[in-house]
């Protein structure tokens, strides 16, 4: 107990004999714990179940056991290779060997498929130089391995399985924005045909920004009139928003299939009414319009519920004096009305942005070809193509986009203050 | 937003072109849910309305796509897997979140900014991220493909809403009430139950009722945590949209769109016995 503190309160003793500031340090002290451990088995859930899976991606991104556990010695030898001529004989003698001894364990596959993540080819070369291995009885085995493909005498590919032999790498991360590191250890841009992923970030940037302005423009004058009418009718109409809200994902871009598709609701109602021909059916899903269609609808009422929150608050006072004094209604809008939604349009723009950046379900569903997003191309690498490492730093950097804007949102709205339902 | 008898005609036209905007987007909103639920009584195996269904022939309906529900093997499993991954996930996810919402609430917490983060966390991360995580991890300690594994993802990804509502409930939460009952020799345990519960139970329920939709309706993490035997009903859905899409689909649809309307109502009612319980609008 700190001097200063006695003194002062020195003169209250409580029944026990103890002073009455310790007493009450102790009090809150117990009450601290209990609240700690109220909360407690909730974290030490979400760490196993939650966070050490996450954090075990994140890790993934920059691991890198594979090819250092398949050629160690080859990749011991390449250390001292200076990078600038092709390796010396020692170096392709012991990777003829592992090569040899993988074949035997079948395991040349596992090699193949890592390297080529890294430099397309590479995969036919190693499973080719397998193949061929046992023609080889000894030495030299430079011409030899050459002489099996010529490739063997790039120095790129003896760069390629150096840079790949590394335990943990940032390659996953120059990969997810289309970079490469080349033969003389330059960071370049990926070769054209390899260069997806700047695209596909540009196009889920547009497709999110576009979802968050159309959701705003459908979104604002509902909010609007659902504030300025009286309450039972504005909760009626609410009714129609949560409606969507609650109903299943799959079930509501199941119905956009049925509406939008080539014999679907909508063309064949356009075509009964004469407005296209039978052959001019028009194209509305399995590409990036379906995709901006059905996630508009999915996203409206995130958009809608902050909005309607805030403008409930908003005086409609306010506007009718300003057109007292002689604002049109339109400016008495545009100067009262709109400075003072502000909040609500900043809360629903943020979370329908965050929302859709990660989006996954709907894209896959109804995007066809043009309209995947980065969402899409993780659970690629992560079900198809088996680059793990590329899906993690992929998923990294979404994960990271996310953080910094539920930050701000944080900052703006303050996540304490999120409304459901 | 009544029109009021001084508005001139261009104020006018404004007022009802504003109004069927308005009516349009509501239109957009609800038309997905409305259009599914004559479709799925079509007796024809297409996605549209025949010529006979608009012009009201009752041989045009029929019942043979719910029929084929009950006869598949596999929506029946997929039924019975939903309703134990999503109770199981739920009643986890409520317990430790209501108590987590009441240690958060107290003003004696350290920390809290923090641990809210990180115990809403799983709400903000996008769910690939998650699903890709729970595979990488879940398959490690093998709890992949299991129904454990599932409910445990489920469960992590639906205890912020619980969280969130019950702390929500807890805002403005007299706790000299808790130090009167005490006073009067109740037990922290008799205080729970006889104070502290009634007032948090609608938060409670309105926050279990979110982490059952979100793991009744989730489909990230069950396509890549599942086997074949854990199949869900959005996964079957999935499966449907995907490979063989027949109006059995739109017949789950409709009974998923029920499904919801009785969740909201459920919800509704609670909102306002919660507000008349704090007294936030007269009875």
């Amino acid at each position: 107990m700190p001097q200063d503190a006695a003194t002062a309160t020195a003169s209250i003793i409580t029944v026990d004999g103890v002073p009455l500031k310790t007493q009450l340090n102790r009090a809150n002290r117990r009450r601290r714990i209990r609240a700690v451990l109220l909360v407690v088995p909730l974290f030490i859930f979400i760490l196993i179940s939650f966070l050490i899976p996450i954090g075990d991606m994140l890790f993934r991104s920059v691991d890198n056991p594979v090819v250092a556990g398949l050629i160690p010695e080859t990749l011991a030898e390449l250390d001292k290779w200076d990078g600038k001529e092709l390796p010396d004989e020692r170096t392709f003698e012991t990777m003829a060997k592992e090569l040899g001894l993988l074949q035997i364990d079948r395991k040349l596959g596992k090699l193949g498929s890592r390297l080529n993540f890294e430099r397309g080819g590479m995969r036919s070369l190693i499973t080719k130089t397998g193949r061929k291995l046992k023609k080889i009885m000894q030495g030299p085995y430079k011409e030899a391995l050459i002489k099996i493909d010529k490739r063997w005498g790039d120095r790129d590919s003896w760069a390629t399985i150096n840079l790949v032999g590394l335990r943990y790498t940032g390659v996953n991360y120059l990969a997810s924005v289309d970079l490469r590191v080349d033969a003389d250890g330059d960071i370049v841009m990926q070769p054209e045909v390899r260069q997806i992923y700047t695209l596909l970030w540009m196009r889920t940037l547009w497709i999110s920004l576009a979802v968050t302005v159309f959701c705003l423009l459908l979104g604002y004058p509902i909010a609007y009139l659902m504030a300025t009418l009286p309450v039972r009718t504005a909760n009626l109409l609410m009714i129609l928003v949560l409606l969507p809200f609650w109903t299943s994902l799959l079930v509501r871009t199941t119905s956009w299939i049925v509406l939008l598709q080539a014999h679907g609701v909508i063309n064949d109602l356009l075509v009964w009414v004469g407005i296209i021909s039978e052959e001019g059916r028009i194209r509305m899903i399995y590409n990036w319009i379906g995709t901006l269609i059905a996630m508009t609808q999915i996203l409206l009422p995130f958009m809608v519920l902050p909005l309607y929150s805030v403008m409930k608050t908003i005086p409609k006072t306010f506007t009718n004096a300003a057109q007292s004094m002689g604002a049109t209604p339109a400016w008495a809008f545009y100067k009262v009305y709109l400075p003072q939604s502000v909040p609500g349009i900043g809360a629903g723009c943020l979370l329908v942005f965050i929302l859709s950046i990660g989006y996954y379900i709907t894209p896959a569903l109804v995007g066809g070809e043009d309209g995947q997003l980065i969402s899409n191309f993780i659970a690629y690498h992560m079900k198809k193509s088996l680059n793990w490492g590329l899906a993690a730093a992929l998923g990294t950097v979404l994960l990271a986009a996310v953080v910094v804007l539920y930050w701000v949102y944080d900052k703006i709205v303050g996540i304490d203050n999120m409304k459901l339902g | 937003m009544a029109l009021q008898p001084y508005v001139r005609l261009p104020g006018r036209i404004w007022h009802y072109s504003f109004l069927t905007y308005c009516g349009m987007v509501f239109i957009f909103l609800i038309a997905p849910l409305i259009v599914i639920i004559p479709l799925s009584f079509n007796v024809e195996p297409y996605f549209t309305f025949t010529p006979a269904m608009m012009s009201l022939d009752p041989d045009a309906f029929s019942l043979r796509w719910y029929q084929d529900i009950i006869d598949n093997e596999q929506w029946l499993q997929s039924a019975k897997n939903s309703i134990i991954i999503a109770t199981a996930a739920t009643l986890i996810a409520t317990t430790l979140g209501t108590l987590a919402a009441l240690g958060l609430s107290q003003p004696y917490m350290p920390y809290r900014g923090i641990a809210m983060a990180v115990l809403i966390s799983p709400m903000i991360v996008p769910v690939i991220i998650s699903a890709a995580g729970m595979f990488f991890f879940y398959s490690k300690i093998g709890l992949a493909q299991t129904m454990p594994g599932l409910i445990l993802a489920h469960a992590a990804l639906g205890t912020p809403f619980v969280v969130i509502t019950v702390t929500a409930t807890l805002i403005g939460f007299d706790h000299s009430l808790t130090r009167a009952a005490a006073s009067l020799g109740a037990t922290p345990v008799t205080t729970f139950f006889k104070v502290i519960m009634p007032l948090v139970t609608p938060g409670m329920i309105s926050g279990a009722l979110f982490a059952f939709i979100t793991s009744f309706d989730e489909v990230v993490v069950v396509f890549f945590l599942a086997g074949f035997e854990q199949r869900t009903i959005p996964r079957q859905m999935w499966a449907g949209i995907r490979e063989q899409i027949s109006p059995t689909i739109l017949a789950v649809a409709t009974l998923m769109v029920f499904f919801s309307i009785i969740l909201l109502i459920t919800l509704e009612m609670l909102r306002r016995r919660s507000e008349r319980l704090r007294g936030l609008t007269p009875a």
